[in-house]
């Protein structure tokens, strides 16, 4: 008998096709819109139409009138209930239901629940409420002045707008590092707010049975376990009369992770109607009210001897968090993950220093398709080495070789304390700069300038920390960042496997079974995954920061061996050897001394319910928690040419290439996929995809219209290539890779315009690199800052 | 006869003007009455529950709830249900041909041309009214046949590769 050929039972390394997609081609998806409870009402928020303002009455007894509006909340019925403010995701607090004043526009004022959701619109609308304006603050230097309003007056001891102040790093040792230098490169950028988007906007459907007292909630979130904990600490109800399930999720990408007023009010309502409710958020809604990314301001400087060698970085950041302090990041890092800047750089010593302010806009400050503001680090990381190889005057590609972390430096401490597992980054450098043909570039480059065109080349490479935790350095409010899986086989070797996480379209109903298929040789097609039903699912802390294959991923490989170690009792019991006697290959346990006697995998699941030795207990399961030792740390060399047209100032992807060294892909297909919609996020950072605010903290961005996102048809074409180094602490070998693309590539994008124009004298364009600004840099010899007064396309 | 309205509990209070429609949806005529104000995304999606059709936008941006209409790519969100009194819809629940998919649904999953789903439907009925055109189009025709409809999962690529692949198919039956 010979092994199973893994690939044909779908394990590790195979494109299987995706499970999940027999439902979704056939319009037959379970989304949260699509469920429908008996006796259902529809509730609608209303919102603030300013970003500053104290309210002085709400009029609700218009929309009492409407027939089919079941009920009215306001902020002051929230308050009566102690819950017209929720703790955030920080350790701050975020007003359910408006009492006092608004703080942003789009703030959640008061709702309606009503028969549909046509006539909860019809009671948002006959609500009136009489505002008295106050001064809108829309960046950090406002929120600074000495003579600014304080947004959050309802803070006791709040007597400012800024709400962190964080350090990192060694102050007195980059300092000397500085004095040192030869060359000192510096750097200024805006790292514009953006939204993540989904299509499908956020909602729920709150449903409190008032006979068993049990509360369940349908609810667009990627990570329902924490969002269990949350509602049991809020509500007060007890934690196991809780069922949150996330149904299938039309996207996240980060901003399906905090808990909303919406959800907030939809629990409640459907207590106090007795009746299940439900809350669709409209396009407008989500983008004016949910959480953002981005929004911060970078500053920083390298220093470096005469041949290019980095001695020491410092930067600093400000960043703009809206009303409420509510990033969603583990909570000893008050700036995400900022200080991986730099990471995959061999410097001695670096300061990295962070202020955050309140200002009247949405909160959020969540990790948009990043590892906790992951992506403004190695955004600034790029642009600035590309910029200090231009004034040392080295050839970019040959400054990031000589300052990498070299192959045999790993396991590598960063000067901000991260551990490197493992990597090759010269080596995907190489194979990057061989597929876009960089020496042949430069040269056409020449040929191209003679003939009045412009081009550019922009390089970007960074290896970015995913998988948090481990839980000694990783929680969310306290909560340690682990994930879970649980394995439970059928006596016919058939299997089912839950885990802590929630696929959003990462394809985790395929691939989890593949792990099991590596592991156990139960093909995957014969295992069955589910995610998202708090009740069933084991405790785990959801899908984000490209957390799911290194944490829940790692603890369905450790589940399987568990279940495989008692499979291996059952065989030598079947086989009538001992146990040291028994050995493995995929899918079968065999004699040692005599290869072709053996039991399959399947024959000892059914030995767990019909023929199990004396003493043992029956069935065949178990469950894993997985507490990762370190984060992995994928790699990711990104390449891009661009040619601009000097009149219009508007550039063109001319090829662009990807190499992405995740560790072990488990199906290539799936790793593909989310590194192309990674770079197409990076392409839409850099070119139009952004929200800013006018003077009055009107959003400009609040639907699709004015919020660009890119088609098909703007959209270039991705080449990808792979470089495989093996996590070492992995158990399979995985590296996070869902947002690699969407962190390294806005870089690439940027340095190739900025290579092209840099000849004009231009050093810095902020993001979008909108054709208006190209034109003014190339125009007026000039950088063109996004940091206020904040330029928009009205302008 | 469907009504949207049927959960109403006080129907009779609620003084809201209805109209009578008749809408073939999928090939088979369905009458409702409605109110003259509802969406054809949404009467699809409540009063018929063909749940298929996604509203994402409001704006007829995302192309989420595009729909064949006559046989024409249309946003329903953008629609009102009234105006497709006597004529002929098409939703993705109508795509497959009786029990088995229609090349374009085999497309989108054998070239990985979906994540989370959410935009799927849509891009299947634009990518069909495409190929019912142009069996024969090139990268660039489906690009911009596409361009009206959003997807963030994928970057395109594979969608376009999807439609390729159904085209292929559809032109070897």
């Amino acid at each position: 008998m010979t092994a199973l050929d893994e690939i044909k039972i779908g394990g590790i390394g195979a494109s299987r096709l995706r499970v999940e997609d027999d439902r979704f081609i056939r319009g037959k998806g379970k989304y949260i819109d699509d469920i429908v409870l008996p006796g259902m009402l529809h509730m609608e928020i209303l919102r603030s139409p300013l970003a500053h303002a104290r309210i002085i009455s709400i009029d609700t007894s218009k929309a009492w009138q409407i027939p089919g509006v079941r009920m009215v909340m306001t902020g002051d019925m929230m308050e009566t209930r102690n819950l017209a403010w929720m703790p955030t995701l920080s350790y701050d607090t975020q007003a359910v239901l408006a009492t006092d004043k608004v703080r942003f526009q789009g703030q959640e004022v008061a709702c309606v629940i009503a028969d549909d959701p046509y006539i909860a619109r019809d009671g948002v609308e006959a609500i009136q409420v009489e505002y008295d304006p106050l001064p809108a603050i829309v960046n950090p230097w406002q929120a600074l002045a000495p003579d600014a309003p304080i947004i959050r007056d309802d803070k006791l001891g709040q007597e400012n707008n800024i709400c962190m102040n964080w350090e990192v790093g060694d102050k007195a040792g980059t300092d000397r590092a500085f004095e040192q230098a030869d060359v000192v490169s510096r750097l200024q950028l805006h790292y514009p707010r953006s939204h993540p988007s989904p299509i499908e906007c956020c909602g729920s459907v709150a449903d409190f049975d008032p006979a068993t007292q049990k509360l369940t909630v349908y609810m667009t979130t990627q990570a329902p376990h924490i969002i269990r904990a949350a509602v049991a600490l809020v509500a007060e109800l007890p934690e196991h009369m809780i069922r949150i399930v996330a149904p299938d999720i039309g996207g996240g990408f980060g901003n399906k992770v905090p808990v909303y007023p919406g959800y907030v009010c939809s629990i409640l309502a459907s207590i106090l109607c007795r009746a299940p409710v439900k809350w669709i958020e409209d396009k407008t809604g989500n983008l004016i009210s949910t959480g953002f990314g981005r929004d911060i301001y970078l500053t920083g400087e390298l220093a470096m001897r005469k041949d290019g060698r980095i001695l020491g970085m410092r930067m600093h950041t400000d960043s703009d968090h809206g009303a409420f302090f509510s990033d969603a990041q583990p909570s000893k890092f008050k700036i995400g993950l900022m200080h991986s800047t730099f990471a995959c750089y061999d410097i001695p010593y670096a300061h990295l220093t962070a202020q955050g302010t309140y200002t009247n806009k949405a909160p959020g400050g969540v990790a948009y398709r990043c590892s906790f503001r992951v992506t403004e680090a190695m955004f600034f990381q790029e642009r600035m080495v590309q910029q200090a190889a231009y004034d040392a005057g080295i050839d970019q590609a040959e400054f990031r070789r000589m300052n990498f972390v070299k192959d045999d430096m790993f396991p590598y401490r960063t000067p901000f304390g991260f551990l490197l597992d493992s990597g090759q980054y010269a080596k995907c450098l190489d194979v990057g700069l061989q597929a876009i043909g960089y020496e042949n570039f430069q040269r056409q480059k020449e040929e191209a300038k003679a003939r009045g065109r412009i081009l550019g080349i922009g390089i970007s490479t960074m290896s970015e920390p995913l998988g948090a935790g481990n839980s000694r350095e990783y929680d969310i409010l306290g909560i340690k960042m682990f994930d879970s899986a649980e394995l439970r086989v059928h006596m016919t070797g058939k299997a089912i496997l839950r885990t802590g996480a929630r696929t959003q379209g990462q394809g985790h109903e395929t691939t989890w079974a593949q792990i099991v298929a590596h592991e156990l040789g139960i093909p995957s097609y014969d295992v069955l995954v589910e995610e998202g039903d708090t009740d069933t699912a084991p405790f785990g802390m959801g899908t984000y920061a490209s957390r799911s294959t290194p944490v829940a991923g790692a603890a369905v490989a450790m589940v399987s061996r568990k279940v495989r170690a008692k499979a291996r009792k059952l065989a030598a019991h079947l086989l009538e050897v001992s146990e040291e006697d028994v050995e493995w290959e995929l899918g079968r346990f065999y004699v040692r001394s005599s290869p072709d006697r053996g039991v399959t995998i399947q024959e000892c699941a059914m030995a767990a319910y019909s023929n199990m030795p004396d003493g043992m207990e029956p069935g065949l399961e178990n469950n894993a928690y997985y507490d990762p030792p370190n984060l992995t740390w994928p790699f990711a060399c990104y390449i891009a040419t661009v040619e601009v047209d000097p009149d219009t100032g508007v550039w063109d992807v001319l090829h662009f290439v990807a190499v992405d060294d995740c560790g072990v892909r488990i199906n290539p297909m799936i790793v593909e996929g989310q590194i192309m919609g990674g770079l197409t996020e990076a392409y839409a950072m850099a070119n139009m995809q952004f929200i800013t605010f006018d003077a009055e903290g009107n959003c400009v961005g609040a639907n699709y219209m004015d919020y660009l996102l890119p088609t098909a048809w703007e959209t270039p074409g991705w080449e990808l290539h792979e470089v495989v180094t093996p996590c070492p602490h992995h158990p399979i070998g995985a590296k996070g890779v869902g947002e690699c693309a969407a962190v390294g590539g806005p870089a690439a994008f940027v340095n190739a315009v900025m290579d092209a124009v840099k000849d004009y004298g231009v050093r810095n364009i902020d993001m979008p690199v909108l054709p208006d600004r190209v034109w003014e840099a190339i125009t007026y010899g000039r950088d063109v800052s996004g940091a206020p007064p904040v330029k928009t396309d009205a302008e | 006869m469907t009504s949207l309205y049927e959960t109403r509990r006080d129907p009779a209070a609620a003084d809201v003007p209805t109209r009578q429609i008749t809408v073939t949806v999928n090939g088979e005529r369905r009458t409702m009455i409605v109110e003259p104000r509802l969406l054809l995304a949404h009467m699809l999606r409540q009063a018929l529950g063909l749940t298929g059709t996604h509203t994402g936008c409001d704006t007829t941006n995302c192309g989420c709830c595009t729909v064949l209409y006559d046989g024409k790519p249309i946003k329903s969100c953008t629609m009102l249900a009234v105006q497709a009194d006597g004529h002929e819809v098409t939703t993705v629940e109508g795509l497959a041909m009786a029990s088995e998919l229609h090349p374009i649904q085999e497309g989108f999953r054998d070239e990985h041309g979906l994540q989370c789903g959410f935009c799927t439907p849509g891009m299947m009925l634009a990518s069909k009214a495409l190929l019912d055109e142009n069996p024969n189009p090139s990268e660039e025709d489906i690009r911009w046949a596409l361009s009206g409809n959003l997807c963030r999962c994928t970057g395109y690529q594979n969608i376009v590769k999807s439609v390729m692949w159904a085209a292929e198919k559809l032109r070897s039956m």
